[in-house]
């Protein structure tokens, strides 16, 4: 018996030993096989990147064969849906400019004094209940920010400025100031509130009042953290789309004038997109032309926002 | 000394007045959203009834409603979050718990942050060449619901890693210990604690998606749909259809873009309707997402 006992522990031990060995290896290759389906979800990322930039690209070298750079950036008149068209970019570019400009007239100041507030003054309770309330402005979806800004904001403008007519650039900036407030403020509070205590103390401790600290102590250490909220307010700005396209026009104007109506870079896509234009045809190509240089405007900056922050980045 | 007492005491008065000019400066804010709904509410408050919800748009303001634009909406967030949400889970898992420091990873990195600041109608240009063109998938739910997909897959990653960091790591190494391997570590213990807060980053992206017009109208959302998209079940085999993936959609942002853009005053009060159910969507999904964050801040104590 004790023998036979032994043959069948010995016997369940090896088949047991066998089962545990291919166990692991099934195992391993599933552990093996999962990683590397978690790697092609993280590489999809980049994917959809070089999609971006390919698709720019191959339709934009379409819409060049048949205009040239020098015409692109040259020309005045961007007429790309009429019978004589012309294809000079300018126009689109100055209204996304002055737009981006008035909004960023309204939200770096108002963005920055809410921050130094919410960031030096407010108590904690305060800030708890004012910081999430003001972020749901930018949850709010932007054609209904468009909606304000035609029906609300221009009318009110209008009794101020008597000449200002329905469309204009002013009234779609202001509104774009105030949607991309929260980006500033929240981003640039959180880069103040990240300057070490000690430096504040220090501040305090040679008879700085609170403003005195926040101006000449607060701002410049956390300018990094400030800047890079200034550039993501900066590229929400240029790349907004349905507030310009709802109130500020759709007529391509080369004006750096905020009283005048304008179209921008996105409301001339969303204009070109709403009508049914054939694919191929040089006006589907000129929508991706523009978006091209939608993209390298933004880059641009983020590109000289990089520097400054390098440029004046505070480590402690 | 009474000229030092003097700088003294203008210095505390300029403090004072910042302080007040602060409070101002949020109030600003703060009234422009209440001055938005209230605008929005005056206009558009009356429209609302259950015919509303019920009718197809139509030439005549009064008769017209949301119909095929919120069916159309739901549709669209039904393909958006079945995609971006595997997908950006899958992504931040990786970067958190997988990946080695190396240049790819942060090539990786770089590009998502890269993404989240690329202009949303870019998006939709690149559906367009895309997906529409390309792959021929046509102006679709589809085509609309992958765009918006891979619009909000960064916020979703990100939440993710953000999530899946605040798991402290003697959760894993316990895991580890009892010799779970990796992916059942990540599975059993990981997520688990981490759904809660990547649901809070999927509700926000969503919010942000379900208010997306550009790339949509970019991808050639039509602006006129007076048919509902095929039902997703049938009576007879095999009771599931995906017909309505191929159908031609309107969501409720273009709705209410097109009811703006008319000319007549009768169509903005629908409009300012429109703008009302979606207003009060997006801060429903904000409110539920923060309310979340702050269950699970209090519940959890590591």
């Amino acid at each position: 018996m004790p023998a036979n006992a032994h043959v069948t522990y010995s016997g369940a031990r090896a088949l047991s030993r066998g089962s545990i060995l291919s166990r692991a290896t099934v195992r391993r290759l599933s552990e093996r096989a999962i990683e590397s389906l978690l790697l092609v979800a993280a590489l999809f990322s980049i994917a959809i990147t070089l999609a971006i930039v390919g698709i720019l690209l191959y339709e934009s070298e379409r819409f060049f064969r048949h205009v040239s750079l020098v015409d692109f950036f040259t020309d005045t008149q961007w007429t790309v849906l009429f019978a004589e068209p012309r294809y000079g970019i300018l126009p689109l570019v100055s209204g996304t400019i002055v737009t981006s400009a008035v909004a960023l007239a309204v939200a770096l100041p108002l963005g920055t004094t809410i921050a130094i507030y919410l960031s030096e003054y407010a108590s904690v309770e305060a800030r708890e209940i004012l910081k999430p309330i003001l972020e749901l402005l930018s949850a709010v979806p932007t054609v209904v920010f468009g909606y304000f800004a035609l029906l609300f904001v221009t009318p009110l403008l209008q009794r101020l400025l008597p000449n200002l007519p329905g469309f204009n650039m002013l009234s779609a900036g202001t509104v774009i100031g105030v949607m991309i407030l929260p980006y500033v403020s929240s981003l640039s509070e959180d880069a103040m509130k990240a300057v070490p205590v000690h430096i504040r103390e220090g501040s305090y401790a040679m008879g700085a009042t609170r403003f005195q600290t926040a101006t000449r102590v607060l701002v410049p250490a956390a300018f990094s953290g400030i800047a890079s909220a200034y550039v993501l307010g900066f590229s929400r700005a240029v790349g907004e789309t349905m507030v310009v396209a709802v109130a500020a026009g759709t007529q391509p104007n080369l004006t750096l004038n905020p009283m005048e109506g304008a179209a921008t870079i996105t409301a001339y896509i969303v204009q070109v997109s709403l009508g049914d234009l054939p694919h191929g045809s040089i006006a589907y190509q000129s929508i991706f032309a523009a978006g091209l240089t939608l993209m390298l405007m933004t880059l641009a900056f983020n590109v000289g926002g990089y520097w400054l922050r390098k440029r004046f980045r505070e480590t402690y | 000394m009474a000229d030092i007492e003097k700088a003294l005491a203008r210095r505390k008065i300029l403090d004072r007045v910042f302080g007040i000019v602060g409070l101002i400066a949020t109030l600003v804010g703060m009234v422009t959203l209440a001055a938005l709904i209230g605008a929005l509410a005056i206009d558009g408050a009356g429209r609302l009834s259950w015919h509303f919800f019920t009718s197809f748009p139509s030439r005549f303001p009064s008769q017209a409603g949301i119909l095929s634009a919120w069916v159309g909406s739901a549709l669209v967030m039904l393909v958006t979050a079945l995609s971006a949400v595997p997908m950006g889970v899958a992504a931040g898992v990786y970067l958190e718990e997988y990946a080695p420091k190396n240049w790819l990873t942060a090539v990786i990195e770089i590009n998502i942050a890269n993404l989240a600041g690329v202009p949303s109608i870019v998006y939709g240009l690149m559906a367009l060449g895309l997906f529409v063109y390309q792959f021929n998938l046509g102006h679709t739910i589809l085509t609309a619901g992958l765009t918006l997909a891979l619009l909000i897959l960064p916020i979703v990653i990100v939440a993710t890693r953000e999530s899946i960091r605040a798991v402290p790591s003697a959760m894993r190494e316990a895991a580890y210990a009892l010799g779970a391997t990796k992916w059942q570590t990540v599975r059993d213990h990981v997520l688990p604690y981490s759904t809660g807060g990547i649901l809070t980053g999927v509700i926000i992206a969503l919010s942000r998606a379900i208010g997306e017009t550009a790339p949509l109208i970019t991808i050639g959302a039509l602006t006129f749909i007076a048919f509902l998209p095929g039902a997703p079940f049938k009576p007879e085999f095999p009771f599931i259809s995906f017909e309505w993936l191929m159908s031609p959609f309107t969501v409720l942002p273009i709705q209410m873009f097109n009811w703006i853009s008319r000319p007549q005053e009768e169509f903005h009060l629908n409009a300012a309707a429109a703008g009302l159910v979606l207003i009060a969507m997006t801060l429903l999904m904000n409110g539920i997402a923060v309310y979340l964050r702050y269950r699970l801040r209090k519940r959890i104590q590591w």
